[in-house]
Formats: C-alpha cells, structure tokens, sequence
C-alpha cells in the first residue's frame, strides 16, 4: 500500500521562530521577576543595615533678621543643649527620622524674628528638608516665618558597623537571639517526637478512624499562626478554663509561645515524616523477624534509620518555622522578645528601620543554615524513595492499637480543643463572663483592622496568588526541565527559586519597603496597592510550589518535547495538550497551597498593606493588639472556613477534571 | 548522490567524546542499523543527526543541504525513542495526528491520513484507546505510525525493539523491515542486539568507544569481521594466540595450523579467529588439514545445536568452541569425556594483528 493522502511540509516560518523568543522571552521575563521582588529587595536590606544616621545639630548654623538687622544665633546644637532638647525622643535615628526646628527653638526666642538663615555646613549636605527639598552641602536656606515653621532637620547618613555594634552592645536586643533559638528548638525537641508517634500510628498501627486523625492533623495549616495564640489565651489566660494546669506560671512568655508553636508547626512535621515511614520496605522487616530481632530493636535497627532523613527535614523545618514566625509571639509572647518580633517591633513601633534591616541579616543565618541542613536531608530522602520497595502491612495487635489509639486521641483533642475554644468565643458575647450567643463579634466594620473588607482582600488576593502563581510557578519549572540549552539562565533561575525558602517573611516584607517604597525606584508605584501583596506572597512561597511542579515534569517522559520537535509542532502546543493536562493533578496542588497559605500568611504582608488593601490575617493582629480578642478569634475562624471550602472545592474539582480529562490513568 | 552524509562528525560533553570522528553516506531507501555494546554512542550519534544535540565537529549534509546546526523542527526525519513517548493523554488517533497540524491540511484530510496509517500498522480497532490501555508491540506500532504520518524523509528508531519480549521483537522487526521497504524511507535503527541488526539491515555500522569499527553488510559483517572487536561482538568466535611461521602456516602452544596468511610476515604475532559453527565435523576425509581429536570437556544445550568445548588429546591446553548440530551429538552419543575428530577449514580462519604482543 502506497501513501494515498499528500501531507504538505510544515509551516515552518512564523510559529516555530515565535517558539524560540517566547521561551526565551519567558525566561527572561521568570528570572527578571525574581529578581526584582527577591534579590534585588535583599540586597537593598543589606545595604540598609550598614547605613548608619545620626543627627549632626552642629553642623546646623542660624541666623535671626530681627530689628532690621542679621544676628549669629549660633549652631543648633547651642540651642538643643540650651534647652536639654532629647533629639529623636532618645532613640537611635533612622533614615525617616525627622526633627521640626520649631520644636528646638522655643516661640519666646523666635519673637520678633522676621526671617531666618539657616546654614548647612556638612560635607554631604542633606541635612535640611523643606518640603522635599534637600540642602545642598554648604547651601543656606533664607526663611519666612511660615516656611521655617515646616523646616526640618534629617540625619546625617553614612556607612559603617555602627547599626551591629549597637545591636549587640544592646542586651535587651541581643538576648531575643538566644531567645529565638531557645524557643525554636524547644518547640522541635517536643514536635518532632509527638509527630513521629502520630505518624508511627497511622502507618504501623491498626487503629480505628485513621482518615480522621489525618484530616485532624492537617487543620493547623488552613489556620494564621495568631490563632492557636488567641486560642490558648482563651484556655489558659488570666480567665482560662484551664489556667490552673499550668500551676501559676503565665501563659504569656516562652511557655505560651512553645505550646502555639507546637500547633502550628505540627502538620508539616507530621506530612514529612508520614512520607518517610510510609516507603519503609516490609522485605528489611522480615528479615529483621526472620533474624529474631525484638519489636525493640526492629524499632532502633530498621524503622528509626529507615525514617533518619525525613526526621532531620522534618526538625529543620519546624525550626526555621518557629524562629521566623511573628504571629505566635505577638500575641501569647508578652514581654518575651524574639528576633522576628524584634524586627516588627523596630519598624512599626519605633519607626528604626535601620535596626530592623540589622535583625533581618541575624534571623537570615539560622534560617539559611536550617534551609541548606533541610535541603540536603530531603535529597537523602528522595534517593531512598525511588528505590521501589515492598509497602510495609501493619498488623493488627490490640493492646498497640490502643495506645497509638489513645495518643493520638490526646493530640487531636489539643488540636480541635484550640480550635474549638476559638469558635466558642467568637460566638458568644463576652466569654467567660456572658455566655449569651450573639453575633457582635463579626460585626468587624465597628473594629479595627479594616472589617468585613479585609476578608474580601484576603481572599481577593489570595485567588490571585493562586492563579498568576501558579501559572508562574508552573511555566517556570516547565522551562528549566524540560527546554534544552539556555544552559546559564536555566542553572540562575533554579539558584533563584530556591532562595524564598531561606527568606523569612519579615525580611522579605522589609526588604519591600526599602525597595519599593523609595521615590527613585520606577516601581514604587506599585507600594501599597494589591499588586504588591500577590508579588511578595508568590515569592515567599515560590520554592514549595516549584519543587511541587518539578517532582510532577520529572515523571513525564524526557523524550515528549523531542518528538513533538521533530513532528514540527511549536513548543506551546505539547505545553497546552500534554503537559498541563497531564499534570493537572499537582498544578491544582500548587494552587491550593498559595491560596491558602496567601490567606493566613501575615509575616511578609504586614509591612505592605495599606489603607485600602487590609487582609484578614492582619486584621487578626491588629484586632488582637487593640483588645478585642473575639473578634480577632472570629476572622481567624473565617479564613479557617474559608481555606476548608477552597479545599473542598479543589477536591471536587480535581476529581471532576479527573474523570473527564484523565480517562487515561484507567486502563 | 547520497541522501545522508556525515563527515567527521564528533561529539564532545565536557571533556568526555561521546562520538569521534564519524563519517558515513546512505543512500536514499536504505535501511542502517548502529550496533554497539551499551554506551557506545549510538543514541549521541543518532539525537546528532537528528538535531536533538549539535556536533562539536563535522558537518552532516541531508538530501543535500546541509543541516549540521539547524534546529530538529527545521529538519525533515520521524523518530520513535526506546519508551516511545507516546501522550499519555491523547487517544492512539489524535496522537498519530499530533504532527498533522500546523501544515493547513483540512481536518478531513488530517483524518483520512490517520486512518491510512492505523491500517498501515493495523490498529484499526484500537484508534480510540489510549496509550496505556494497549500492550506494548501496540504502543510501538502507534509510535511508529506518528512518526511516519508526516511523511518523512528519514526515519530514526533508538532501540524500538528492546522494551518488548523475545517473540514480539521478532515479529516486530520484520513488521518494520517490511514496512521500510513499502514505503521506501531511509531508515536507520540503533539497537544492540547483534541478531536483530544482522536479521533487517541492508548495512551495519558497529560502533565502539564512540568511532566506527565497521561499515557493512550484515554477511560482511558476519563472515569478515574487520577486527576481533566486530568479531567477538557479532556471533561467536574463537580466539587462538599464535605466530606466523612460513607462509600459510601459523603456530600456536604446539599445534601447527594452515591458515592464509596473505598480508603478514614470518614471525608477526597474531589472533586466529574462527566461528564454532565453522568447524567441520563431518565427511572429514575430504578436509586433509587441520585435523584434530580432542575430547568433550562441556557440552551446553542450546536447541537446535549443542555448542561443546573441547581441548586436550591433540589441541593439548588449547580450548576451543564447536557447535554440534542435534542430529550429529544423537549419532555419536556426544557427551562429556568422549572424543570428537573435527577439521578447522583454512579458508574459515581469520587472521589479525595481536595487538597485546
Ligand atoms: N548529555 C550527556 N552529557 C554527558 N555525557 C553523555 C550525555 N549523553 C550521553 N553521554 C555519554 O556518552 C556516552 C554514549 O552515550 P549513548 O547514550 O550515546 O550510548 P548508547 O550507545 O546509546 O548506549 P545504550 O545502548 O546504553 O543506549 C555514554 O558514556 C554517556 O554516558
Ligand atoms: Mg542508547
């Protein structure tokens, strides 16, 4: 049989040249985005932190036109001295910090002054601002009454290790480090073991309801870390039904904070050690019975070494969770200081945005050590997962059971116990004292924080991240696997999109307001607008979803692009017809994830919002500090619902495009 | 003219050669298969040819232009990898179809063409299964048909055969073979299975440590193995360390051997090869030389023939293989220990270089 039907030579103009710079240009495009919304932010951080300002009054000269003649009035610093004038309250100067002469120079002295001279005499110039214009070095500014009235004094900026010598000659500052990382591994020392346990059960155990206790497990991440905080106030604050179990100590301090941490931190232990029990290989526990080893030591020979790697990710994680999170501290920490509050602290309360930057560069390090330690460990791990081995059928053994039943029991209860507890506050009008049922603590538009709009931001914002996200996050993990050449860009943008998972969201948030929020950056007018909340969001969850992305193109076949290559077909085409259908499954997982970690995220976001675009996750905070606990109980029970139905509704949408594009997994 | 060229086609990762200096011609409707041991470079030099990877020297010229550094999709060749890569979620019609795009073929054309090529590899039936739910001879067929619905000028294949059972490789190849010939397409396979190149070529390369050993025909290949490594790597052969004594005599641990001795001088070291089954075993009153009783030290069973080896007697501590065919062990009760005269036919002895000294 010969060919009947004529097949005419593709088009091999436009479409397929297009392919080239579209890739190209994607990469480009990936790499610049990275680049702008998380190297170059750090960068400007680290330069912040060696700019030291100090107000320089003596490099300030006046002059009085009083009488019909000019008179020396000296420096400013005669006068700040003359009047014991405190500069910048007593605290370190910054660069926003700002001093009105006005206040220096009293009304009295200033009678009958017709106009003023005011000199500077630094090298740099600078030192004067009126409104927004800087003086030049040696420059004298003549004055009316009125324009005096609005003439400020700047500091004087230069560069140095002034900012880290302070903050280590400073105890109240420099013992939030030994805090940190005292809480940080406490809160390890007790997660880790009560996940492994939690997984040993639901892997090795025959235990009744293990869907359930999964399901349980799992709650703590659809809720803002403030939560657990406001919960256990309810249960053990001043009026806590359980205050009395802590036998006088307070709940507000390393204790509270220990205990929320453990909350919070508990599911993504518990998901990585779960994944390193459940590919134990059933073959090295027959040969360790047929050895006639004891349960003992079949525990210390087989299972725990078998588990070693997922165990040190799993503590590396928790860590690094516990020591560059706020929310915890900020609400159960009381007067306890700890390194990421610091830096919430120095920039919000104190305005130093200087000593801030400062704690940014000391949290990156145990950060970035933890994030490497993690990184190496879960390599360790995959290497054993590809192995394929035999799964491992536990067997039923009562007494065993009900113990594993029993414990985990306990800590489903705490869970759900946090949890409830918040509900039950949110719910009635004053608890403990009135326990009538009402509504008024979700009537957020009386409160602060910004109201019902908040929660429409938050999840405006959160569907936002989800989808540009993912698409992002997907596109890129496609380009980097799956295109050949390009060899450089291709090794810069897998650097870059690991960097987020070392980058506490405090430091990201900060190192935005040093970037974005400067008059010279063509880009500050994005500062304070929604965009800003879905770009930080998506970079500070970006290395998660991209190894999500990477674990899924890796098991497509390298060959796929090859042969759509030599059929002629452009790039976009496999992309569109092969590679997203196929991997449908993990893109929805990714999506899932950025929404609901967009939604109770605060960490990044609380140096960004503005006015117009509060979130729920802050107001939580902010309703929080200014008292009103319930209320702040209330909308973090909203994002819970709400992360719930989001997942819901990916579970119901995943089997839906399931059944109907992926006839295929069937044989 | 020749519709492919290679010239001195060489391909470096890092400082690791992977191809070195190939250069071949094939002319149009030929079938060549690339033999070699695993790593070799067979899959570097065909993803070489088909733009997947750029030569780091060397130039290839298809159908007369020169395509050394133009991209795959500007180039004219079907190719079907080992896994096939067939879309897993794309039913066996709309992946033969996949390539059909993009060329402003009306839709209806596009499915008569399809249609075409599921008789061509006689999937009628299975047109709207996906890949999954077919056997694996069917997905090969499917990988096939899409590589050849476009039409092309040059067919690759990288080891179709291997991820199949013994009695669906067979079948298969000659569906290919037979395939090639009908619609005349220049094909080349790569695979390393010595019987499956000999069995569908119309020529062989074999390949080693990157660079050509040989180029032939299968019998050529067979029958002249240009060097111990060809020899050794197609069929089975018997290598005897020796001298060359006089002219058509060579000495080895004590024997004498006529051999034909043409290009070497008295006293080269040299390599004498021959084929078990080229030991003649019967009407020995007609073969004068060579002839030589030694005993049966194992015999291995092997079907159709038993393949012994046998030293001592006569051959003293040399070793030699000798493939007996069934009917000829059944006569003479062949077993372990018993004795077996047999001639090695000068004509059927191959000389080479000793290249170790
Ligand atoms: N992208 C690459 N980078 C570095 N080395 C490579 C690369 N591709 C192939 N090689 C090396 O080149 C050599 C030849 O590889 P190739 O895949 O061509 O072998 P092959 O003959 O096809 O072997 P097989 O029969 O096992 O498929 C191997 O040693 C391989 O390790
Ligand atoms: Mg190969």
């Amino acid at each position: 049989m010969a060919v009947q039907v004529a097949v005419p030579p593709a088009r091999a103009g436009l479409a397929l040249k297009a392919d080239v710079w579209l890739t190209r240009g994607f990469i480009v495009a990936i790499i610049l985005y990275l680049v702008v919304a998380l190297a170059l932010p750090l960068a400007t951080l680290l330069q912040k932190s060696f700019e030291v300002y100090e107000f320089r009054p003596e490099k300030v000269a006046l002059a009085f036109y009083r009488d019909g003649a000019w008179q020396d009035a000296g420096r400013l610093s005669e006068w700040v001295e003359r009047r014991g004038y405190v500069l910048n309250d007593g605290l370190r100067a910054s660069e926003r910090s700002r001093e009105r002469f006005v206040d220096i120079i009293p009304k009295r002295e200033r009678r009958g002054v017709e106009r003023f001279r005011v000199t500077d005499l630094s090298a740099g110039g600078g030192l004067l601002l009126l409104e927004g214009r800087l003086s030049e070095p040696g420059e004298t500014f003549e004055l009316s009454r009125r324009e005096f009235s609005r003439l400020r004094l700047r500091p004087e900026a230069r560069f140095g290790f002034d900012n880290y010598r302070y903050y280590f000659a400073t105890p109240a500052l420099r013992s939030s480090i030994t805090n940190s990382l005292f809480i940080a591994t406490l809160t390890t020392l007790i997660v880790i073991p009560i996940a492994f346990g939690y997984a040993y059960a639901l892997t090795r155990s025959c235990m009744p309801m293990k869907g359930f206790f999964k399901l349980v497990a799992l709650v703590p991440i659809l809720v803002p870390s403030l939560l657990p905080g406001i919960g256990l106030v309810y249960l053990f604050g001043k009026q806590g039904v359980l205050t009395p179990l802590l036998f006088g100590y307070d709940i507000y301090g390393p204790i509270g904070i220990v205990m929320a941490s453990a909350f919070f931190t508990f599911p993504h232990a518990f998901l990585i050690i779960l994944t390193a029990l459940s590919i134990a290989d059933a073959r090295l526990y027959e040969a360790a019975l047929s050895l006639r080893a004891s349960p003992a030591r079949i525990f210390w020979t087989v299972t725990l070494p078998g588990a070693r790697y997922g165990l040190i990710s799993a503590a590396f994680v928790v860590f690094t969770l516990v020591i560059t999170d706020f929310g915890v501290p900020k609400v159960v920490g009381g007067t306890y200081n700890v390194l990421a509050l610091d830096i919430y602290k120095q920039v919000i309360g104190q305005q130093n945005f200087q000593i801030g930057a400062v704690v940014s560069v000391v949290l990156l390090f145990p950060a970035a050590v933890a994030f490497a330690v993690d990184r190496m460990a879960s390599r360790r791990q995959v290497a054993l997962l590809t192995a394929r081995a035999v799964p491992l059928q536990p067997e039923p053994k009562r007494r065993f059971d009900l113990l594993m039943l029993g414990f985990c029991g306990l800590v489903a209860v705490y869970i759900l116990g946090i949890l409830i507890m918040c509900q039950l506050a949110a719910l009635f009008t004053f608890w403990p004292y009135n326990l009538t049922f009402s509504l008024k603590n979700y009537d957020f538009d009386r409160m602060d924080g910004g109201g019902w709009a908040s929660y429409w931001n938050s999840v405006e914002m959160a569907s936002w991240t989800a989808l540009i996200g993912t698409a992002i996050v997907f596109s890129g993990a496609y380009i980097v696997e799956k295109i050949r050449g390009l060899f450089a860009a291709r090794q810069g943008f897998q650097l870059l999109a690991m960097m987020p998972m070392a980058v506490p969201g405090m430091v990201l948030g900060l190192s935005y307001i040093f970037f974005f929020n400067n008059p010279a950056n063509p880009l500050s007018f994005l500062y304070g607008t929604m965009a800003i909340l879905v770009i930080s969001t998506i970079v500070h969850f970006y290395t998660v979803s991209h190894l999500t992305a990477v674990t899924a193109l890796k098991q497509m076949d390298a060959e796929f692009e090859a042969v759509s290559e030599s059929l002629k077909q452009p790039l976009w085409r496999m992309f569109t017809r092969v590679t997203v259908p196929v991997c449908l499954p993990a893109i929805l997982d990714i999506a899932i994830y950025l929404f609901v970690n967009a939604m109770t995220t605060v960490s990044a976001v609380v140096f960004l919002y503005s006015t117009r675009t509060t979130l729920a996750s802050v107001a939580v905070l902010n309703m929080d500090d200014a008292g009103d606990i319930a209320p702040a109980a209330a909308m973090g029970m909203m994002i819970f619902y709400t992360n719930v139905a989001a997942r819901l509704i990916q579970t119901l949408l995943a089997r839906a495009v399931l059944a109907r594009t992926q006839a295929w997994r069937r044989r | 003219m020749s519709y492919l060229l290679l010239d001195g086609v060489t391909k470096r990762f890092g400082a690791f050669t992977a191809v070195d200096g190939v250069s071949l011609t094939i002319e149009e409707g030929e079938f060549v298969c690339f033999l070699g041991p695993s790593g070799c470079g067979k899959t570097t030099l065909l993803r070489t040819i088909s733009g997947l990877e750029f030569p780091s020297q060397g130039r290839i010229v298809q159908a007369g232009r020169d395509v050394t550094r133009m991209p795959p999709r500007e180039r004219d060749f079907g190719i079907v990898f080992q896994s096939y890569a067939l879309f897993p979620n794309l039913t066996v019609r709309r992946n033969i179809a996949y390539g059909l795009e993009n060329r402003g073929m009306s839709r209806s054309a596009i499915e008569a063409r399809v249609d075409e090529l599921l008789e061509l590899v006689g999937l009628q039936e299975h047109a709207h299964k996906y890949p999954a739910q077919l056997s694996g001879g069917q997905q090969q067929r499917v990988a096939l048909a899409r590589a050849l619905a476009p039409s092309p000028g040059l067919l690759l294949l990288d080891e179709p055969l291997s991820a199949l059972d013994a009695k669906v490789r067979l079948y298969l190849r000659r569906e290919i073979r037979d395939l090639q010939r009908r619609l005349g397409v220049t094909t080349i396979m790569v695979t390393h299975d010595q019987e499956e190149a000999l069995s569908v070529a119309d020529r062989i390369l074999v390949m080693k440590d990157g660079r050509i050993e040989q180029i032939g025909t299968p019998i050529e290949i067979y029958q002249n193995p240009a060097t111990p490594f060809v020899a050794d790597f197609v069929g089975t052969m018997n290598f005897l360390k020796g001298r060359v004594e006089a002219p058509g005599i060579c000495r080895l641990d004590g024997l004498t051997l006529r051999c034909r001795t043409a290009s070497f001088h008295q006293g080269d070291p040299v390599v004498l090869a021959i084929r078990p089954e080229d030991v003649v075993l019967r009407d020995l009153e007609r073969a004068p030389e060579n002839r030589f009783q030694a005993r049966v030290l194992h015999a291995d069973f092997l079907g159709p023939y038993v393949r012994v080896e046998v030293g001592e007697g006569e051959l003293g501590g040399v070793r030699l293989l000798v493939d007996c065919p069934i009917n000829l062990v059944r006569e003479r009760e062949l077993r372990e220990g018993t004795a077996l005269t047999f001639a090695l036919p000068a004509e059927r002895i191959r000389l080479y270089r000793d290249g170790a000294g």
